[in-house]
Order: C-alpha cells, then structure tokens, then sequence
C-alpha cells in the first residue's frame, strides 16, 4: 500500500513539475521561435492565415482563439509542437518540430502562445 | 654586376600560386558576401534572430548543394527560386483574406557577365564541408510513380505546405522544387531532406527523421518532376 501511495505522489509530483517547467517558458524567447518557425503557416498575427496557407486543405491554428486554445493543455500543445500534427491525431501539415527545437524551447514557444490567446482577453 | 637570382625565384614563386583560384574567391567576396554567408556562421552566438535577417541563403557549403552547370546560368540570367525571399514573412503583409507575399519588397538578384558567373561558379563549387554527410546518406537515384510520388510530397509528408511542386501549386516560404534536380546535387538532396539541421542550425526545414526508404522517395519524385518537365 505504502509502495502504491509512493508511486501516486511520485507520479503526480513529476507531473506538476513538468506543469511548472511549461509554464516556465520564456515568452520572449518563444516570440523570437514563433516568428521564424511559426508565422509562415499561423500568420504573422498568429491568426492561422500565413501565407502558405492559399492552397492547404486544413487550415493551421488560430492562436489568437481563446475558446479553442484554452481547451488544449501544455501537454497537447508540447505533444503537436514536437511530434507534429500526426502525434495529437491532427493533420499531417503541422510538422514535428521536435529535430530542430530543443524541449526548453519548445517550453518557450508554449509560454509565448499562452500569451498569443488569451493576454487580450484575461 | 648585382644578382638577379633572389628576383629569379620571386617571380618562379608568384608564378606556382593559384593567381586564378585567388581572382575567384576575390570576386565571391566582393559581390556575395553582402547577402550571403560565405563561412560558417557563428549560430549559437547569433542567436534564432539570425534567420529572420537574413539577405541571402548560406553559400559555405555550396560545393555540396548546387550543380555548378547550374550556378553558371542562373548567376547569369537569374530566376526568383524562393517565391517569398528567403525568409517570407519579412516581405509578408496581413490582408483581411489572410497575409500575402509583398512582391514590391522582394530584392531581384544580380545578374553577372558569363566570365564572372563561371569564376564565381567555380569558387563556389569549392566549398563543400558537408562531404561527409552526403556520403552518409549514400542516395542511389531511383524512380518512383509521378502521381503516387505526388501523393507522398503532398498528402502523406505535408511538403506543399512550404514547397511548390509545380509553378501554381503549394506554399511559398521554402524554395520552389519543381526545378529542384536541375538546381541541386542529388546527394544533396537527399542529405538534406533527411537533416536539414545538420547543414544549417536555424534551418526552417522541419528534421522529421525520415529512414532513408522515405527520403529516396521524396528524392526520386524531385527527379521524376524534372523528367516530366512538369
């Protein structure tokens, strides 16, 4: 019983401190990622109308969507950055970003995209 | 009567250096190195602000990526390859349709005189520190079904989202690759679908770990686009 009592609160401290390491990110720094690898298809407004999106069958993310970008936590938005569309059941034109960002700064990027949503509207 | 060895050996020695091979690095110099990164940058010192500004795409290692038939025409009479410049959304405006390409901002490159094109092609194609990576990949040129080829570029690995395939077809913030094979050494091509980080740190080319069967897919359709004259 003891051992199982461990591993719950050893679970649930990992996972608070993955949670607190996320919401750690740097939005600054994430702003700066944002803008190279982001805007091209998210728009440079993060409204999901850059400018490859003419010809796409599925249009990328609104990031300035409250509604739509409450309902994802870290979690899911750490999973699509780093495994791509495909990792969160998504389309396959969201790439896996996870071979050219490191996890700190895709931490960084969900900082900067938790502002993007909802520093307006807070 | 004074000797004239010492002048004897001056000139035997200026006469051994590579006068031509200098006169070219010369001109890479003085007419590329505005826009274009010519040693390698850097990366960590500059910091990701580094790809946002750049004028030009890197050319240290262009003796591994261009096919220097190439180089010599384009460099001559050339043609806009990035149909957004080389990083897109700084020449990108919002519209209420969604953002647009500003053409008026984009820089028309340089036209150089057939002596200069073949001196810069020349040096250009001597700057090759990815060998090694090339060779890794080890890429043998295959075929592959144009419209399954098509389907995989597009539908299975999303590379329309950034890339043109054909004039009318696909995103605008990478290089178009509907003349992909003319342009680029097929070893090359295949080095970098497979790790574009590895030749380029800040590249905006996503890594996404294709197993070699992958990328000669992806690889062989570029050819197969070239022998379609689509």
């Amino acid at each position: 019983m003891k051992r199982i009592l461990f591993a719950v609160l050893g679970g649930a401290s990992l996972a608070s401190l993955v949670g607190v390491a996320q919401a750690d990110g740097d939005p600054r720094r994430g702003e700066a990622l944002y803008k190279v690898y982001c805007t091209q298809c998210h728009g440079l407004e993060g409204n999901g109308r850059g400018v490859n999106t003419p010809d796409m069958a599925v249009l990328p993310r609104n990031h300035t969507d409250r509604g739509e970008m409450s309902a994802r936590t870290d979690e899911d938005l750490f999973k699509a950055i780093q495994g791509g569309g495909k990792a969160v059941n998504k389309s396959v034109l969201m790439p896996a970003w996870g071979g050219n960002l490191d996890e700190s700064e895709i931490r960084d990027l969900i900082a900067y995209l938790r502002e993007l949503c909802c520093k307006n509207t807070q | 009567m004074r000797s004239t060895r010492p002048f004897r050996l001056l000139a035997a020695l200026v006469s051994c250096l590579p006068i031509a091979a200098f006169a070219d690095a010369r001109l890479v110099e003085t007419q590329c190195a505005g826009c274009h990164a010519l040693t390698r940058p850097d990366y960590d010192a500059l910091g990701i602000g580094e790809r946002a500004e750049r004028r030009g795409p890197p050319l240290y290692y262009a003796g591994n990526k261009f096919r220097e038939e190439w180089l010599v025409e384009w460099l001559q009479r050339p043609e806009r390859v990035r149909p957004g410049g080389v990083f897109a959304p700084a020449h990108a405006v919002t519209t209420p349709e969604g953002d647009v390409i500003d053409e008026a901002s984009l820089p028309e490159h340089p036209a150089l005189s057939a002596a200069d094109a073949e001196s810069a092609a020349k040096y250009l194609m001597t700057l090759r520190p990815y060998d090694e990576l090339i060779e890794a990949q080890a890429y043998e040129p295959g075929t592959i079904a144009l419209r399954l080829g098509q389907m995989n570029f597009s539908k299975f690995k999303g590379c329309d989202s950034c890339h043109r395939d054909a004039p009318d077809r696909g995103g605008v913030s990478g290089p178009e690759l509907y003349t992909a094979w003319e342009r680029l050494q097929p070893g090359f091509i295949a080095a970098y679908i497979a790790d574009p980080v590895a030749f380029d740190p800040h590249s905006i080319m996503p890594k996404a770990g294709l197993p070699p069967d992958e990328v000669k897919k992806l690889a062989d359709y570029l050819k197969a686009l070239s022998e379609t004259g689509q």
